[in-house]
């Protein structure tokens, strides 16, 4: 339960965090730190264009999608309280779960007949499915380290487990899925959301032509998710059996500094050259898989 | 009593060609429904009790041998899928045979009737039989009912031509399995799947495995064993091709599950022998999948994917077998003939709907469609919830199977050593693999298909195909959704008959363990459906009292866009082919606009994709062998003198020999 609600406050804030980095950084006023909510507000006041060729797909799709995001919620754990919904093989649930929304917003795009929304649609579904590799091996380095099969668990077992090396671990597990997290919401350096130009976009160029409510529920889905693996970077990187109100705190410290990061990242770097991105979303299985075969030398499989 | 209900249905099958062409679909339904429900009846006696096994007599009369029909649970539960798809596939057949009504002759019903209850009956005695030469013979009677269906349109010269490639390939396969079996035969005297036990106690188990492996391998359609089911399942009438792919195939996975049953030593190659190859499959049939043009093609390659699914499991499950691993064993069978059931169902459905689409558009080229929802909207929903099933997305059937192979990965990673691990984490990236790029494909074909603008004026004027063809289909959902949302139901059985017919030790929780998460998926999956229901009335109520407006899609500025600019499926397979290439060898043909060329002409741009595997295994050697043999063709010159002489060499051959002691 605590997971959930956390998630939820840690949404409100978290893209307003990006937006006031970047501004800082560049040197302008820049807006408050709720102004994505305010957005999303106005967002929610609005009424709606829908294009002609666009048929009951296109409506339902944002709905799908950000349902998806919510129940996904649901299997993530927070301290040492297990999630509101945990089993095991919980991740493999996550991880469908994802695709499954994914699969709504692709189809929606190319529910509108455009010239350019099939553009990005056919860049998310091959990246999203080249990275799901990633995130399934890193979900098995944890299993076969701790012997647990659901988010919970894993994360519970992974520091009383007596292994010194465990950092490593924790170091790979946050770089990789703060990658994943770019990956999957589109940001740098795989997709740059403040782009121009159609031909150069991933996800933006999927959602051009939603508007007022729907668009609204995108914004919402979007925020979720980066605080959703916010969440997930803080059961890496927290301790379970620590002060639950240590751990809090460092959960929200842990949200912020992600959001910095990302806030950094898209202020000085710019965007993969788009034939280039395969290559380095395959990078991100590599890396996965030498956290996979440390585990091996670590726990005596390999060097005995 | 039921082995003579059975002999007098087959026996007034031959009715359906003396009857009026008006009532011979009935007269076929009347006899389907009576086989369908007494067989239903046994089988669902043996799953869901405690008999391991129901004998039943089947004497023929004026025939001296008795056939002995086995059913034990493993047939039983393949006895009920054949018998869903079979009954789903002929009521859906009314509608999609009414257009040939006019143009083909009553005989060609009367044998295409004939054939679709025999290809039935065929399939449930394979699954039923234990005997090798009976087995043989119906065996063969399923590889002849099912060539005469494919080629219901055998006036098309490919289609002809495509059946009797199917129809040779068939029998390639049928001569391993011959031969297996009558290895089995030399080597204990007896010639049937019981024999198996005492073969395989006393001899090496993995090569007369591998026989059998790559006769019902060919069935089946493991690569590199394929090569005849991407045409196949084009050629034949929607109803065939799904039934041919639901449940034809399985047939292929049935005989591996039996002979596997009396496998005793060498299962860690075994297991591994089937992974691998289930993994390439898997991966590859999904690979080939996304570069097809024809919509019933880009299916069938997907068979060879779930195929491929099928066989990672019950390969996890032997390789459970062999390390003595209980968890990987129950959940990796399990997943594995969950999904047989699971691939019966959507795969079914998916050919159906191809074949609406085909009747309303007269094409099979996705690159003709588009915008096909708006006429066609039911067509489309089945489509799309068949098209989340195959992908393994939840609350629908597919997620279910393959949760159940996945969880028997992950629980066996902490206890297996190197090279378990290795082997479990290749097979898990092959299954995440074969799930994204499985949603790449569907995206396309749906995506295309259905949605955007039409591309052709077929797709403009197409129709909703009518009730007669929607209807059965409901049954399908009704399973997909019922096995995706209640899954305990199902998985028990199976977990059931897998710790019968594999002897796994009792004392172990997992069973109850993994049922109580399905309990929780499908919780969970209510919410979600909750959610989005909720969401969606929110947002009805919120449009409500909203400006609403209706206008053009968003054209970048550029006002006077046409269907032609939409994405089409070739532009969307275009980044992944890119990635792909090295393997799939797509090929490109387009006339470049010259240097001096001021008014533009027309122009083209043509891709295809043929099946490597095809063109270095089977045409390759194929084109090889013709070319020497037109090479000897020059003996073959006309005159008789010439003839006398070969005889002569032939004799004088023979006398040296003789002479020489050689022969």
């Amino acid at each position: 339960m605590a997971g959930f609600i956390l998630i939820l406050i840690a949404a409100l804030f978290f893209p307003g965090i990006i937006l006031r980095t970047r501004s800082i950084v560049s040197g302008r006023k820049g807006p408050g730190i709720f102004q994505p909510i305010k957005d999303v507000w106005v967002l929610l006041q609005k009424g709606s264009v829908f294009s002609k060729t666009t048929g009951i797909i296109f409506q339902i799709a944002p709905s799908v999608t950000l349902a998806r995001i919510i129940c996904s919620m649901l299997v993530i754990p927070f301290s040492n309280q297990h999630a509101l919904i945990s089993f095991e093989g919980d991740f493999i649930f996550f991880a469908y779960l994802l695709a499954l929304g994914k699969f709504f917003a692709i189809i929606a795009a190319l529910d509108t007949g455009s010239s350019f929304e099939g553009m990005g649609a056919n860049r998310e579904a091959l990246f999203s499915m080249l990275v799901e590799p990633a995130f399934f091996i890193l979900l098995a380095t944890f299993a076969m380290l701790t012997g647990y099969t659901s988010f919970s668990d894993i994360f519970n077992q992974f520091y009383i487990s007596n292994n010194h090396y465990l950092l490593i671990y924790s170091i790979i597990g946050f770089y990789l899925l703060i990658q994943i997290a770019m990956i999957e919401n589109s940001r740098l350096p795989i997709d740059d959301p403040k782009t121009h130009l159609e031909l150069t976009m991933i996800h933006e160029v999927m959602i051009l032509d939603n508007s007022g409510f729907d668009k609204a529920l995108i914004h919402v889905g979007t925020y979720l998710k980066f605080a959703i693996y916010g969440a997930l970077l803080t059961n890496v990187l927290v301790p379970a059996h620590w002060n639950i109100f240590l751990q809090t705190a460092l959960f929200f410290a842990i949200q912020v500094f992600f959001a910095v990061v990302i806030g950094l990242l898209e202020s000085f770097r710019a965007r993969n050259k788009m034939n280039k991105n395969p290559k380095f979303v395959l990078t991100l299985s590599a890396i996965s898989f030498i956290a996979f075969v440390v585990v091996l030398i670590l726990t005596g499989k390999l060097i005995s | 009593m039921q082995g003579l209900l059975f002999i007098l249905v087959l026996t007034i099958s031959i009715g359906i060609f003396l009857i009026k062409n008006q009532v011979k679909y009935y007269f076929t339904l009347f006899l389907l429904i009576i086989s369908v429900v007494l067989t239903s009846f046994l089988s669902f006696n043996v799953l869901f009790s405690n008999i391991p096994v129901l004998d039943i007599q089947l004497d023929i009369p004026f025939f001296q041998n008795t056939f002995q029909l086995t059913i034990d649970k493993l047939s039983a539960y393949f006895v009920l899928v054949v018998n869903l798809t079979v009954l789903i596939g002929f009521l859906y057949a009314k509608g999609y045979l009414k257009p040939y009504l006019e143009t083909k002759n009553p005989l060609r019903f009367s044998i295409h009737y004939f054939t679709y209850l025999w290809l039935y009956i065929s399939m449930i005695l394979v699954v039923l039989l234990r005997d090798g030469l009976s087995f043989i013979i119906v065996w063969e009677i399923m590889a002849l009912s099912s060539f005469l269906l494919v080629i219901f349109e055998a006036e098309k010269r490919d289609i002809l031509k495509t059946g009797i490639n199917y129809l040779i390939q068939m029998h390639v396969g049928m001569l391993f399995i011959l031969t297996a079996l009558l290895i089995v035969n030399k080597a204990t005297g007896e010639m049937s799947f019981d024999a198996l036990k005492v073969y395989f106690s006393n001899h090496s188990n993995w090569l007369l495995f591998s026989l059998f492996f790559i006769g019902f391998g060919i069935k089946a359609g493991f690569i590199p064993l394929h090569t005849w089911l991407p045409d196949a399942h084009p050629a034949a009438p929607s109803h065939v091709s799904g039934v041919m792919s639901g449940v034809m195939i399985k047939m292929g996975i049935y005989g591996i599950l039996r002979v596997l049953l009396s496998v005793q030593t060498d299962l860690l190659l075994i297991g591994m022998i089937i992974l691998v190859f289930s993994l390439i499959s898997g991966i590859l049939g999904v690979m080939m999948a996304i570069v097809q043009h024809d919509l019933k093609r880009l299916l069938a390659y997907h068979s060879i994917e779930n195929i491929g699914i099928i066989g990672i499991g019950i390969g996890l499950g032997v390789i459970g077998l062999a390390t003595n691993n209980p968890t990987l064993t129950l959940l990796g069978f399990s997943g594995g003939i969950l999904h047989v059931l699971n691939h019966s169902l959507f795969k079914s459905l998916l050919f159906f709907n191809a074949g609406s689409v085909y009747q309303a558009t007269h094409s099979r080229n996705i690159e003709q469609m588009g915008g096909l929802m708006r006429n066609m909207p039911k067509t489309a929903v089945l489509f799309l919830i068949g098209s989340l099933a195959i992908c393994g997305l939840p609350p629908f059937n597919g997620f279910i199977s393959e949760y159940l192979i996945y969880l028997g990965m992950f629980k066996s990673l902490s206890a297996a050593n190197l090279y378990q691990s290795i082997v479990i984490l290749g097979s898990i990236v092959g299954l995440t693999l074969i799930g994204g790029l499985a949603i790449f494909c569907f995206t396309k074909a749906f995506g295309i298909v259905f949605l955007g603008n039409p591309r052709s004026e077929a797709a403009k004027q197409a129709k909703e195909v009518s009730n007669n063809m929607i209807s059965p289909q409901y049954l399908s959902i009704a399973f997909i959704l019922v096995i995706g949302l209640a899954s305990y139901l199902f998985v028990k059985p199976v977990f059931n008959m897998i710790s019968e017919i594999f002897v796994l030790p009792e004392s172990e929780n997992i069973p109850d363990h993994t049922l109580s998460n399905l309990a929780k998926i499908s919780m969970t999956g209510g919410i979600f459906i909750l959610t989005v229901v909720f969401l969606l009335v929110y947002r009805f109520y919120h449009l409500k009292n909203k400006a609403i407006e209706i206008g053009e899609t968003w054209g970048c500025g550029y006002t006077a866009g046409t269907f032609k600019q939409q994405y089409t499926a070739t532009s969307y397979a275009d980044n992944y082919i890119q990635l792909a290439n090295p393997l799939l060898r797509t090929k490109k043909h387009s006339t470049k606009i010259t240097e001096d060329e001021i008014f533009p002409a027309k122009k083209s741009f043509e891709t295809h994709s043929p099946d490597v595997f095809k063109t270095s295994l089977i045409n390759k050697p194929t084109n090889w062998f013709l070319g020497l043999l037109k090479k000897i063709a020059v003996m073959q010159t006309g005159q008789i003198q010439h003839y006398i002489l070969y005889a002569f060499i032939f004799m004088l051959l023979l006398l040296l020999l003789t002479y020489l002691n050689l022969v």
